[in-house]
């Protein structure tokens, strides 16, 4: 019977199959960790004096709750906030005790989990990945099945490489066409979001398809699967081609020599096969699709640029607008921004810089307004610097920080003040997510930069 | 864990939709290395004003809401960040069942692994429970039912996997650990490859 690639994957992975009163059992070949969600998993190990099974198959990083200010006179980055430090200090500690390597902060590997694994190499396609953070759903964008966990589960996977799983259903999402230009892959997802809602993908695994999205690259697929969760889907996937294997190629973590060659032998008959049925399909053109914003305290509350803000059509909506302060059947273009974020697992890598530089160039953020650049791993920020971009960026009148998930949680110090309006590139604009009161309006890295430099919510077509 | 059976408690409702658990705990009491005492937090955003003082207006605070047990909210509750704190809260404060209409996956899996029932009813009897508030309601994890007041009797499932560990207070990392060999094989399988 003719399979879709995440049938395939999951039945590489059975350990033992589900029985009418048992779940799956599905082997896991990578798992990230970071420090948010694992220090509880660590203490239950200890309790009950349980080993890590695969310490080879455990990654580690540091990323939200660590600062992004600029480093001191020792080249160090300091700690200010005592919770985080202790965070940090005990990640450190469980690395150690159960022989983990870590990325720790600072040094070269160090940044956002979902932005490491890939670019080590250790992301690969048909494997399962998971990661106590729900945005491990940009590891799918390999043709891997990788998905958020709890901390729960997190302290199952490193006692016994497994975890125990309902089968989730099949979501093709289909987009055909071409893009216009100045439509980013930013703009694809938060239109698919808004087609689906916030819970419409609940589930389920999507799988994106279609002519638009064979032609992203690496970096633009990881954005589209990153934000799966926010139609409420737990993994999103593309199937491998040469674009992934070109990207992989000779990283530190992917297989070299005769194993390369037989790696992606192996991956090549990852996709799904003609006429493998998903159990369910939404259909975009991709030549339909205008950039996109969000207006509302959810991601699937996301509106073409251009367009008013839908009228409330509920409670719901109506407690919305009141906390993001704006009405219904009004246009957002325009809107005051008090700052922009250029940052997060979504929108951090070297094309999301590149692309922020060209609207920066030679334009100044306009006064009032608070800009920050923040490279997802340490590796983007060398290689940013090295192209001279943090220049740019810093020529304009933007803050150009250390690498890590900084504004997106704003559990680091880097946040709003109550009240204020951001324009940001990462992927929730929950009620606070960027700080007590603040308010998000989520957008590609064109449409953040084109409001910094006016002040304004601002669609970048409008400067070229 | 404690086995959870059949309980009778009075509910207390926020109809909301789409409650995600950055609202459930926000994220910068997250730098939490244990699971307990976050019930304090719960909420925090919305059940305190900035300088920490209780709204009154919020549901959770009124009076008739105290010793609430079971927590009925708008559609998809529990959206967004996979942190389990969120489901630890909502136990520390006392909760011991959400209801809605449907559940965002991640926080489901996360509440049935800390005694937290997820339920989701139907379009109707959520109505009924959203518009009496506060209203007594009995549940049973045996029969998978919630009975209103009005005697009502509404159907909820709960995967049979996690019904077994929640009555029977088992942990499921004992179940995965019980199938090492089977681990093993897996493993020698896959080195081979
Ligand atoms: S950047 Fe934001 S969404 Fe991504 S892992 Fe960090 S906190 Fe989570």
């Amino acid at each position: 019977m003719p399979r879709t690639l995440f049938e395939k994957i999951w039945d590489a992975h059975l350990v033992r199959a589900a029985t009418a009163d048992t779940p799956a059992t599905l082997y896991v070949d990578l798992h990230l960790i970071h420090e948010v969600t694992s220090p509880q998993a660590f203490t239950w190990l200890r309790e009950r004096n349980l080993k890590v099974r695969r310490p080879a198959r455990t990654v580690a990083t540091m990323d939200h709750s660590t600062p992004t200010t600029p480093r001191n006179k020792e080249g160090k980055i300091p700690v200010l906030d005592n919770a985080a430090a202790a965070q940090i200090a005990q990640l450190e500690t469980n690395c150690k005790d159960f022989g983990i390597e870590l990325f720790s902060l600072g040094t070269e590997g160090q940044g956002i989990v979902h932005v490491i694994g890939p670019e080590l190499g250790v992301t690969q396609p048909g494997q399962v990945i998971v990661c106590g953070d729900s945005h491990t759903s940009t590891h799918g964008a390999f043709g891997a099945l990788a998905f958020g966990i709890g901390t729960s589960e997190v302290s199952h996977v490193l006692a016994t490489q497994s975890l125990l799983q309902n089968k989730p259903k099949t979501l093709a999402v289909t987009v055909e066409g071409q893009l216009k230009p100045g439509v980013t892959a930013k703009d694809v997802v938060l239109a698919v979001i808004a087609r689906l809602g916030i819970g419409g993908g609940t589930g389920h695994v999507i799988e994106y398809r279609g002519s638009a999205i064979r032609a992203l690259s690496m970096e633009e697929r990881m954005t589209v699967c990153n934000m799966s969760i926010e139609a409420g889907a737990r993994a999103g996937m593309i199937a491998p081609d040469e674009i992934t294997f070109e990207y992989l190629k000779g990283r530190p973590r992917a297989p070299q020599g005769a194993a390369w060659d037989k790696a992606v032998a192996a991956w090549r008959a990852l996709p799904s096969d003609p006429g493998a049925t998903y159990d369910r399909e939404e259909k975009f053109d991709a030549a339909a699709i205008e950039p996109m914003i969000t207006y509302g305290t959810n991601p699937g509350m996301g509106m073409a640029i251009g367009a008013k803000v839908p009228a409330p059509a509920n409670a719901s909506d109506v407690k919305a607008l009141a906390y993001m302060g704006i009405k219904g059947d009004e246009p957002l273009l325009g809107h005051k921004v008090d700052v922009v974020f250029i940052g997060s697992c979504t929108n951090s890598r070297m094309s999301d810089l590149r692309a922020a530089a060209t609207i920066f160039k030679g334009r100044k953020v306009a006064p009032g307004v608070r800009a920050l650049i923040v490279p997802g791993s340490q590796r983007i920020k060398k290689a940013a610097e090295a192209e001279g971009l943090d220049r740019v960026f810093t020529e304009a009148g933007a803050e150009w920080r250390e690498a890590g998930c900084s504004m997106c949680i704003a559990m680091n110090g880097d946040q709003l003040k109550p009240g204020q309006y951001a324009v940001s590139t990462s992927n929730r604009n929950f009620e606070g997510r960027q700080g007590a009161g603040g308010r998000t309006f989520l957008a590609s890295p064109l449409t953040a930069a084109a409001s910094a430099v006016t002040g304004k919510v601002t669609d970048s077509r409008s400067l070229v | 864990m404690e086995p959870i059976k059949t309980f009778t408690s009075k509910t207390v409702a926020l109809p909301t939709e789409n409650i995600d658990t950055d609202q459930i705990i926000p994220a910068r009491f997250l730098k939490a290395t244990s699971k307990n005492g976050l019930g304090k937090v719960l909420f925090a955003d919305w059940r305190f004003t900035a300088d920490g003082a209780l709204k009154p207006e919020f549901a959770l605070n009124k009076p008739e809401a105290a010793g609430a047990r079971v927590l009925v909210a708008g559609d998809n509750f529990g959206c967004g960040s996979s942190r389990e704190h969120a489901p630890w809260a909502l136990y520390d404060y006392g909760f011991r069942a959400v209801i809605s209409t449907s559940i965002a996956d991640i926080f489901k899996n996360n509440s049935l692994k800390n005694g937290l029932l997820p339920i989701a009813v139907d379009a109707a009897t959520h109505a009924k429970l959203l518009a009496a508030p506060n209203a007594e309601v009995t549940i049973s994890l045996e029969a998978q039912t919630v009975t209103l007041g009005d005697g009502t009797v509404a159907k909820f499932v709960v995967d049979p996997f996690s019904r077994y560990c929640l009555l029977n207070g088992i942990d499921e990392l004992q179940f995965l650990l019980s199938q090492d060999a089977e681990i093993s094989a897996f493993e020698k399988k896959l080195e081979a490859k």
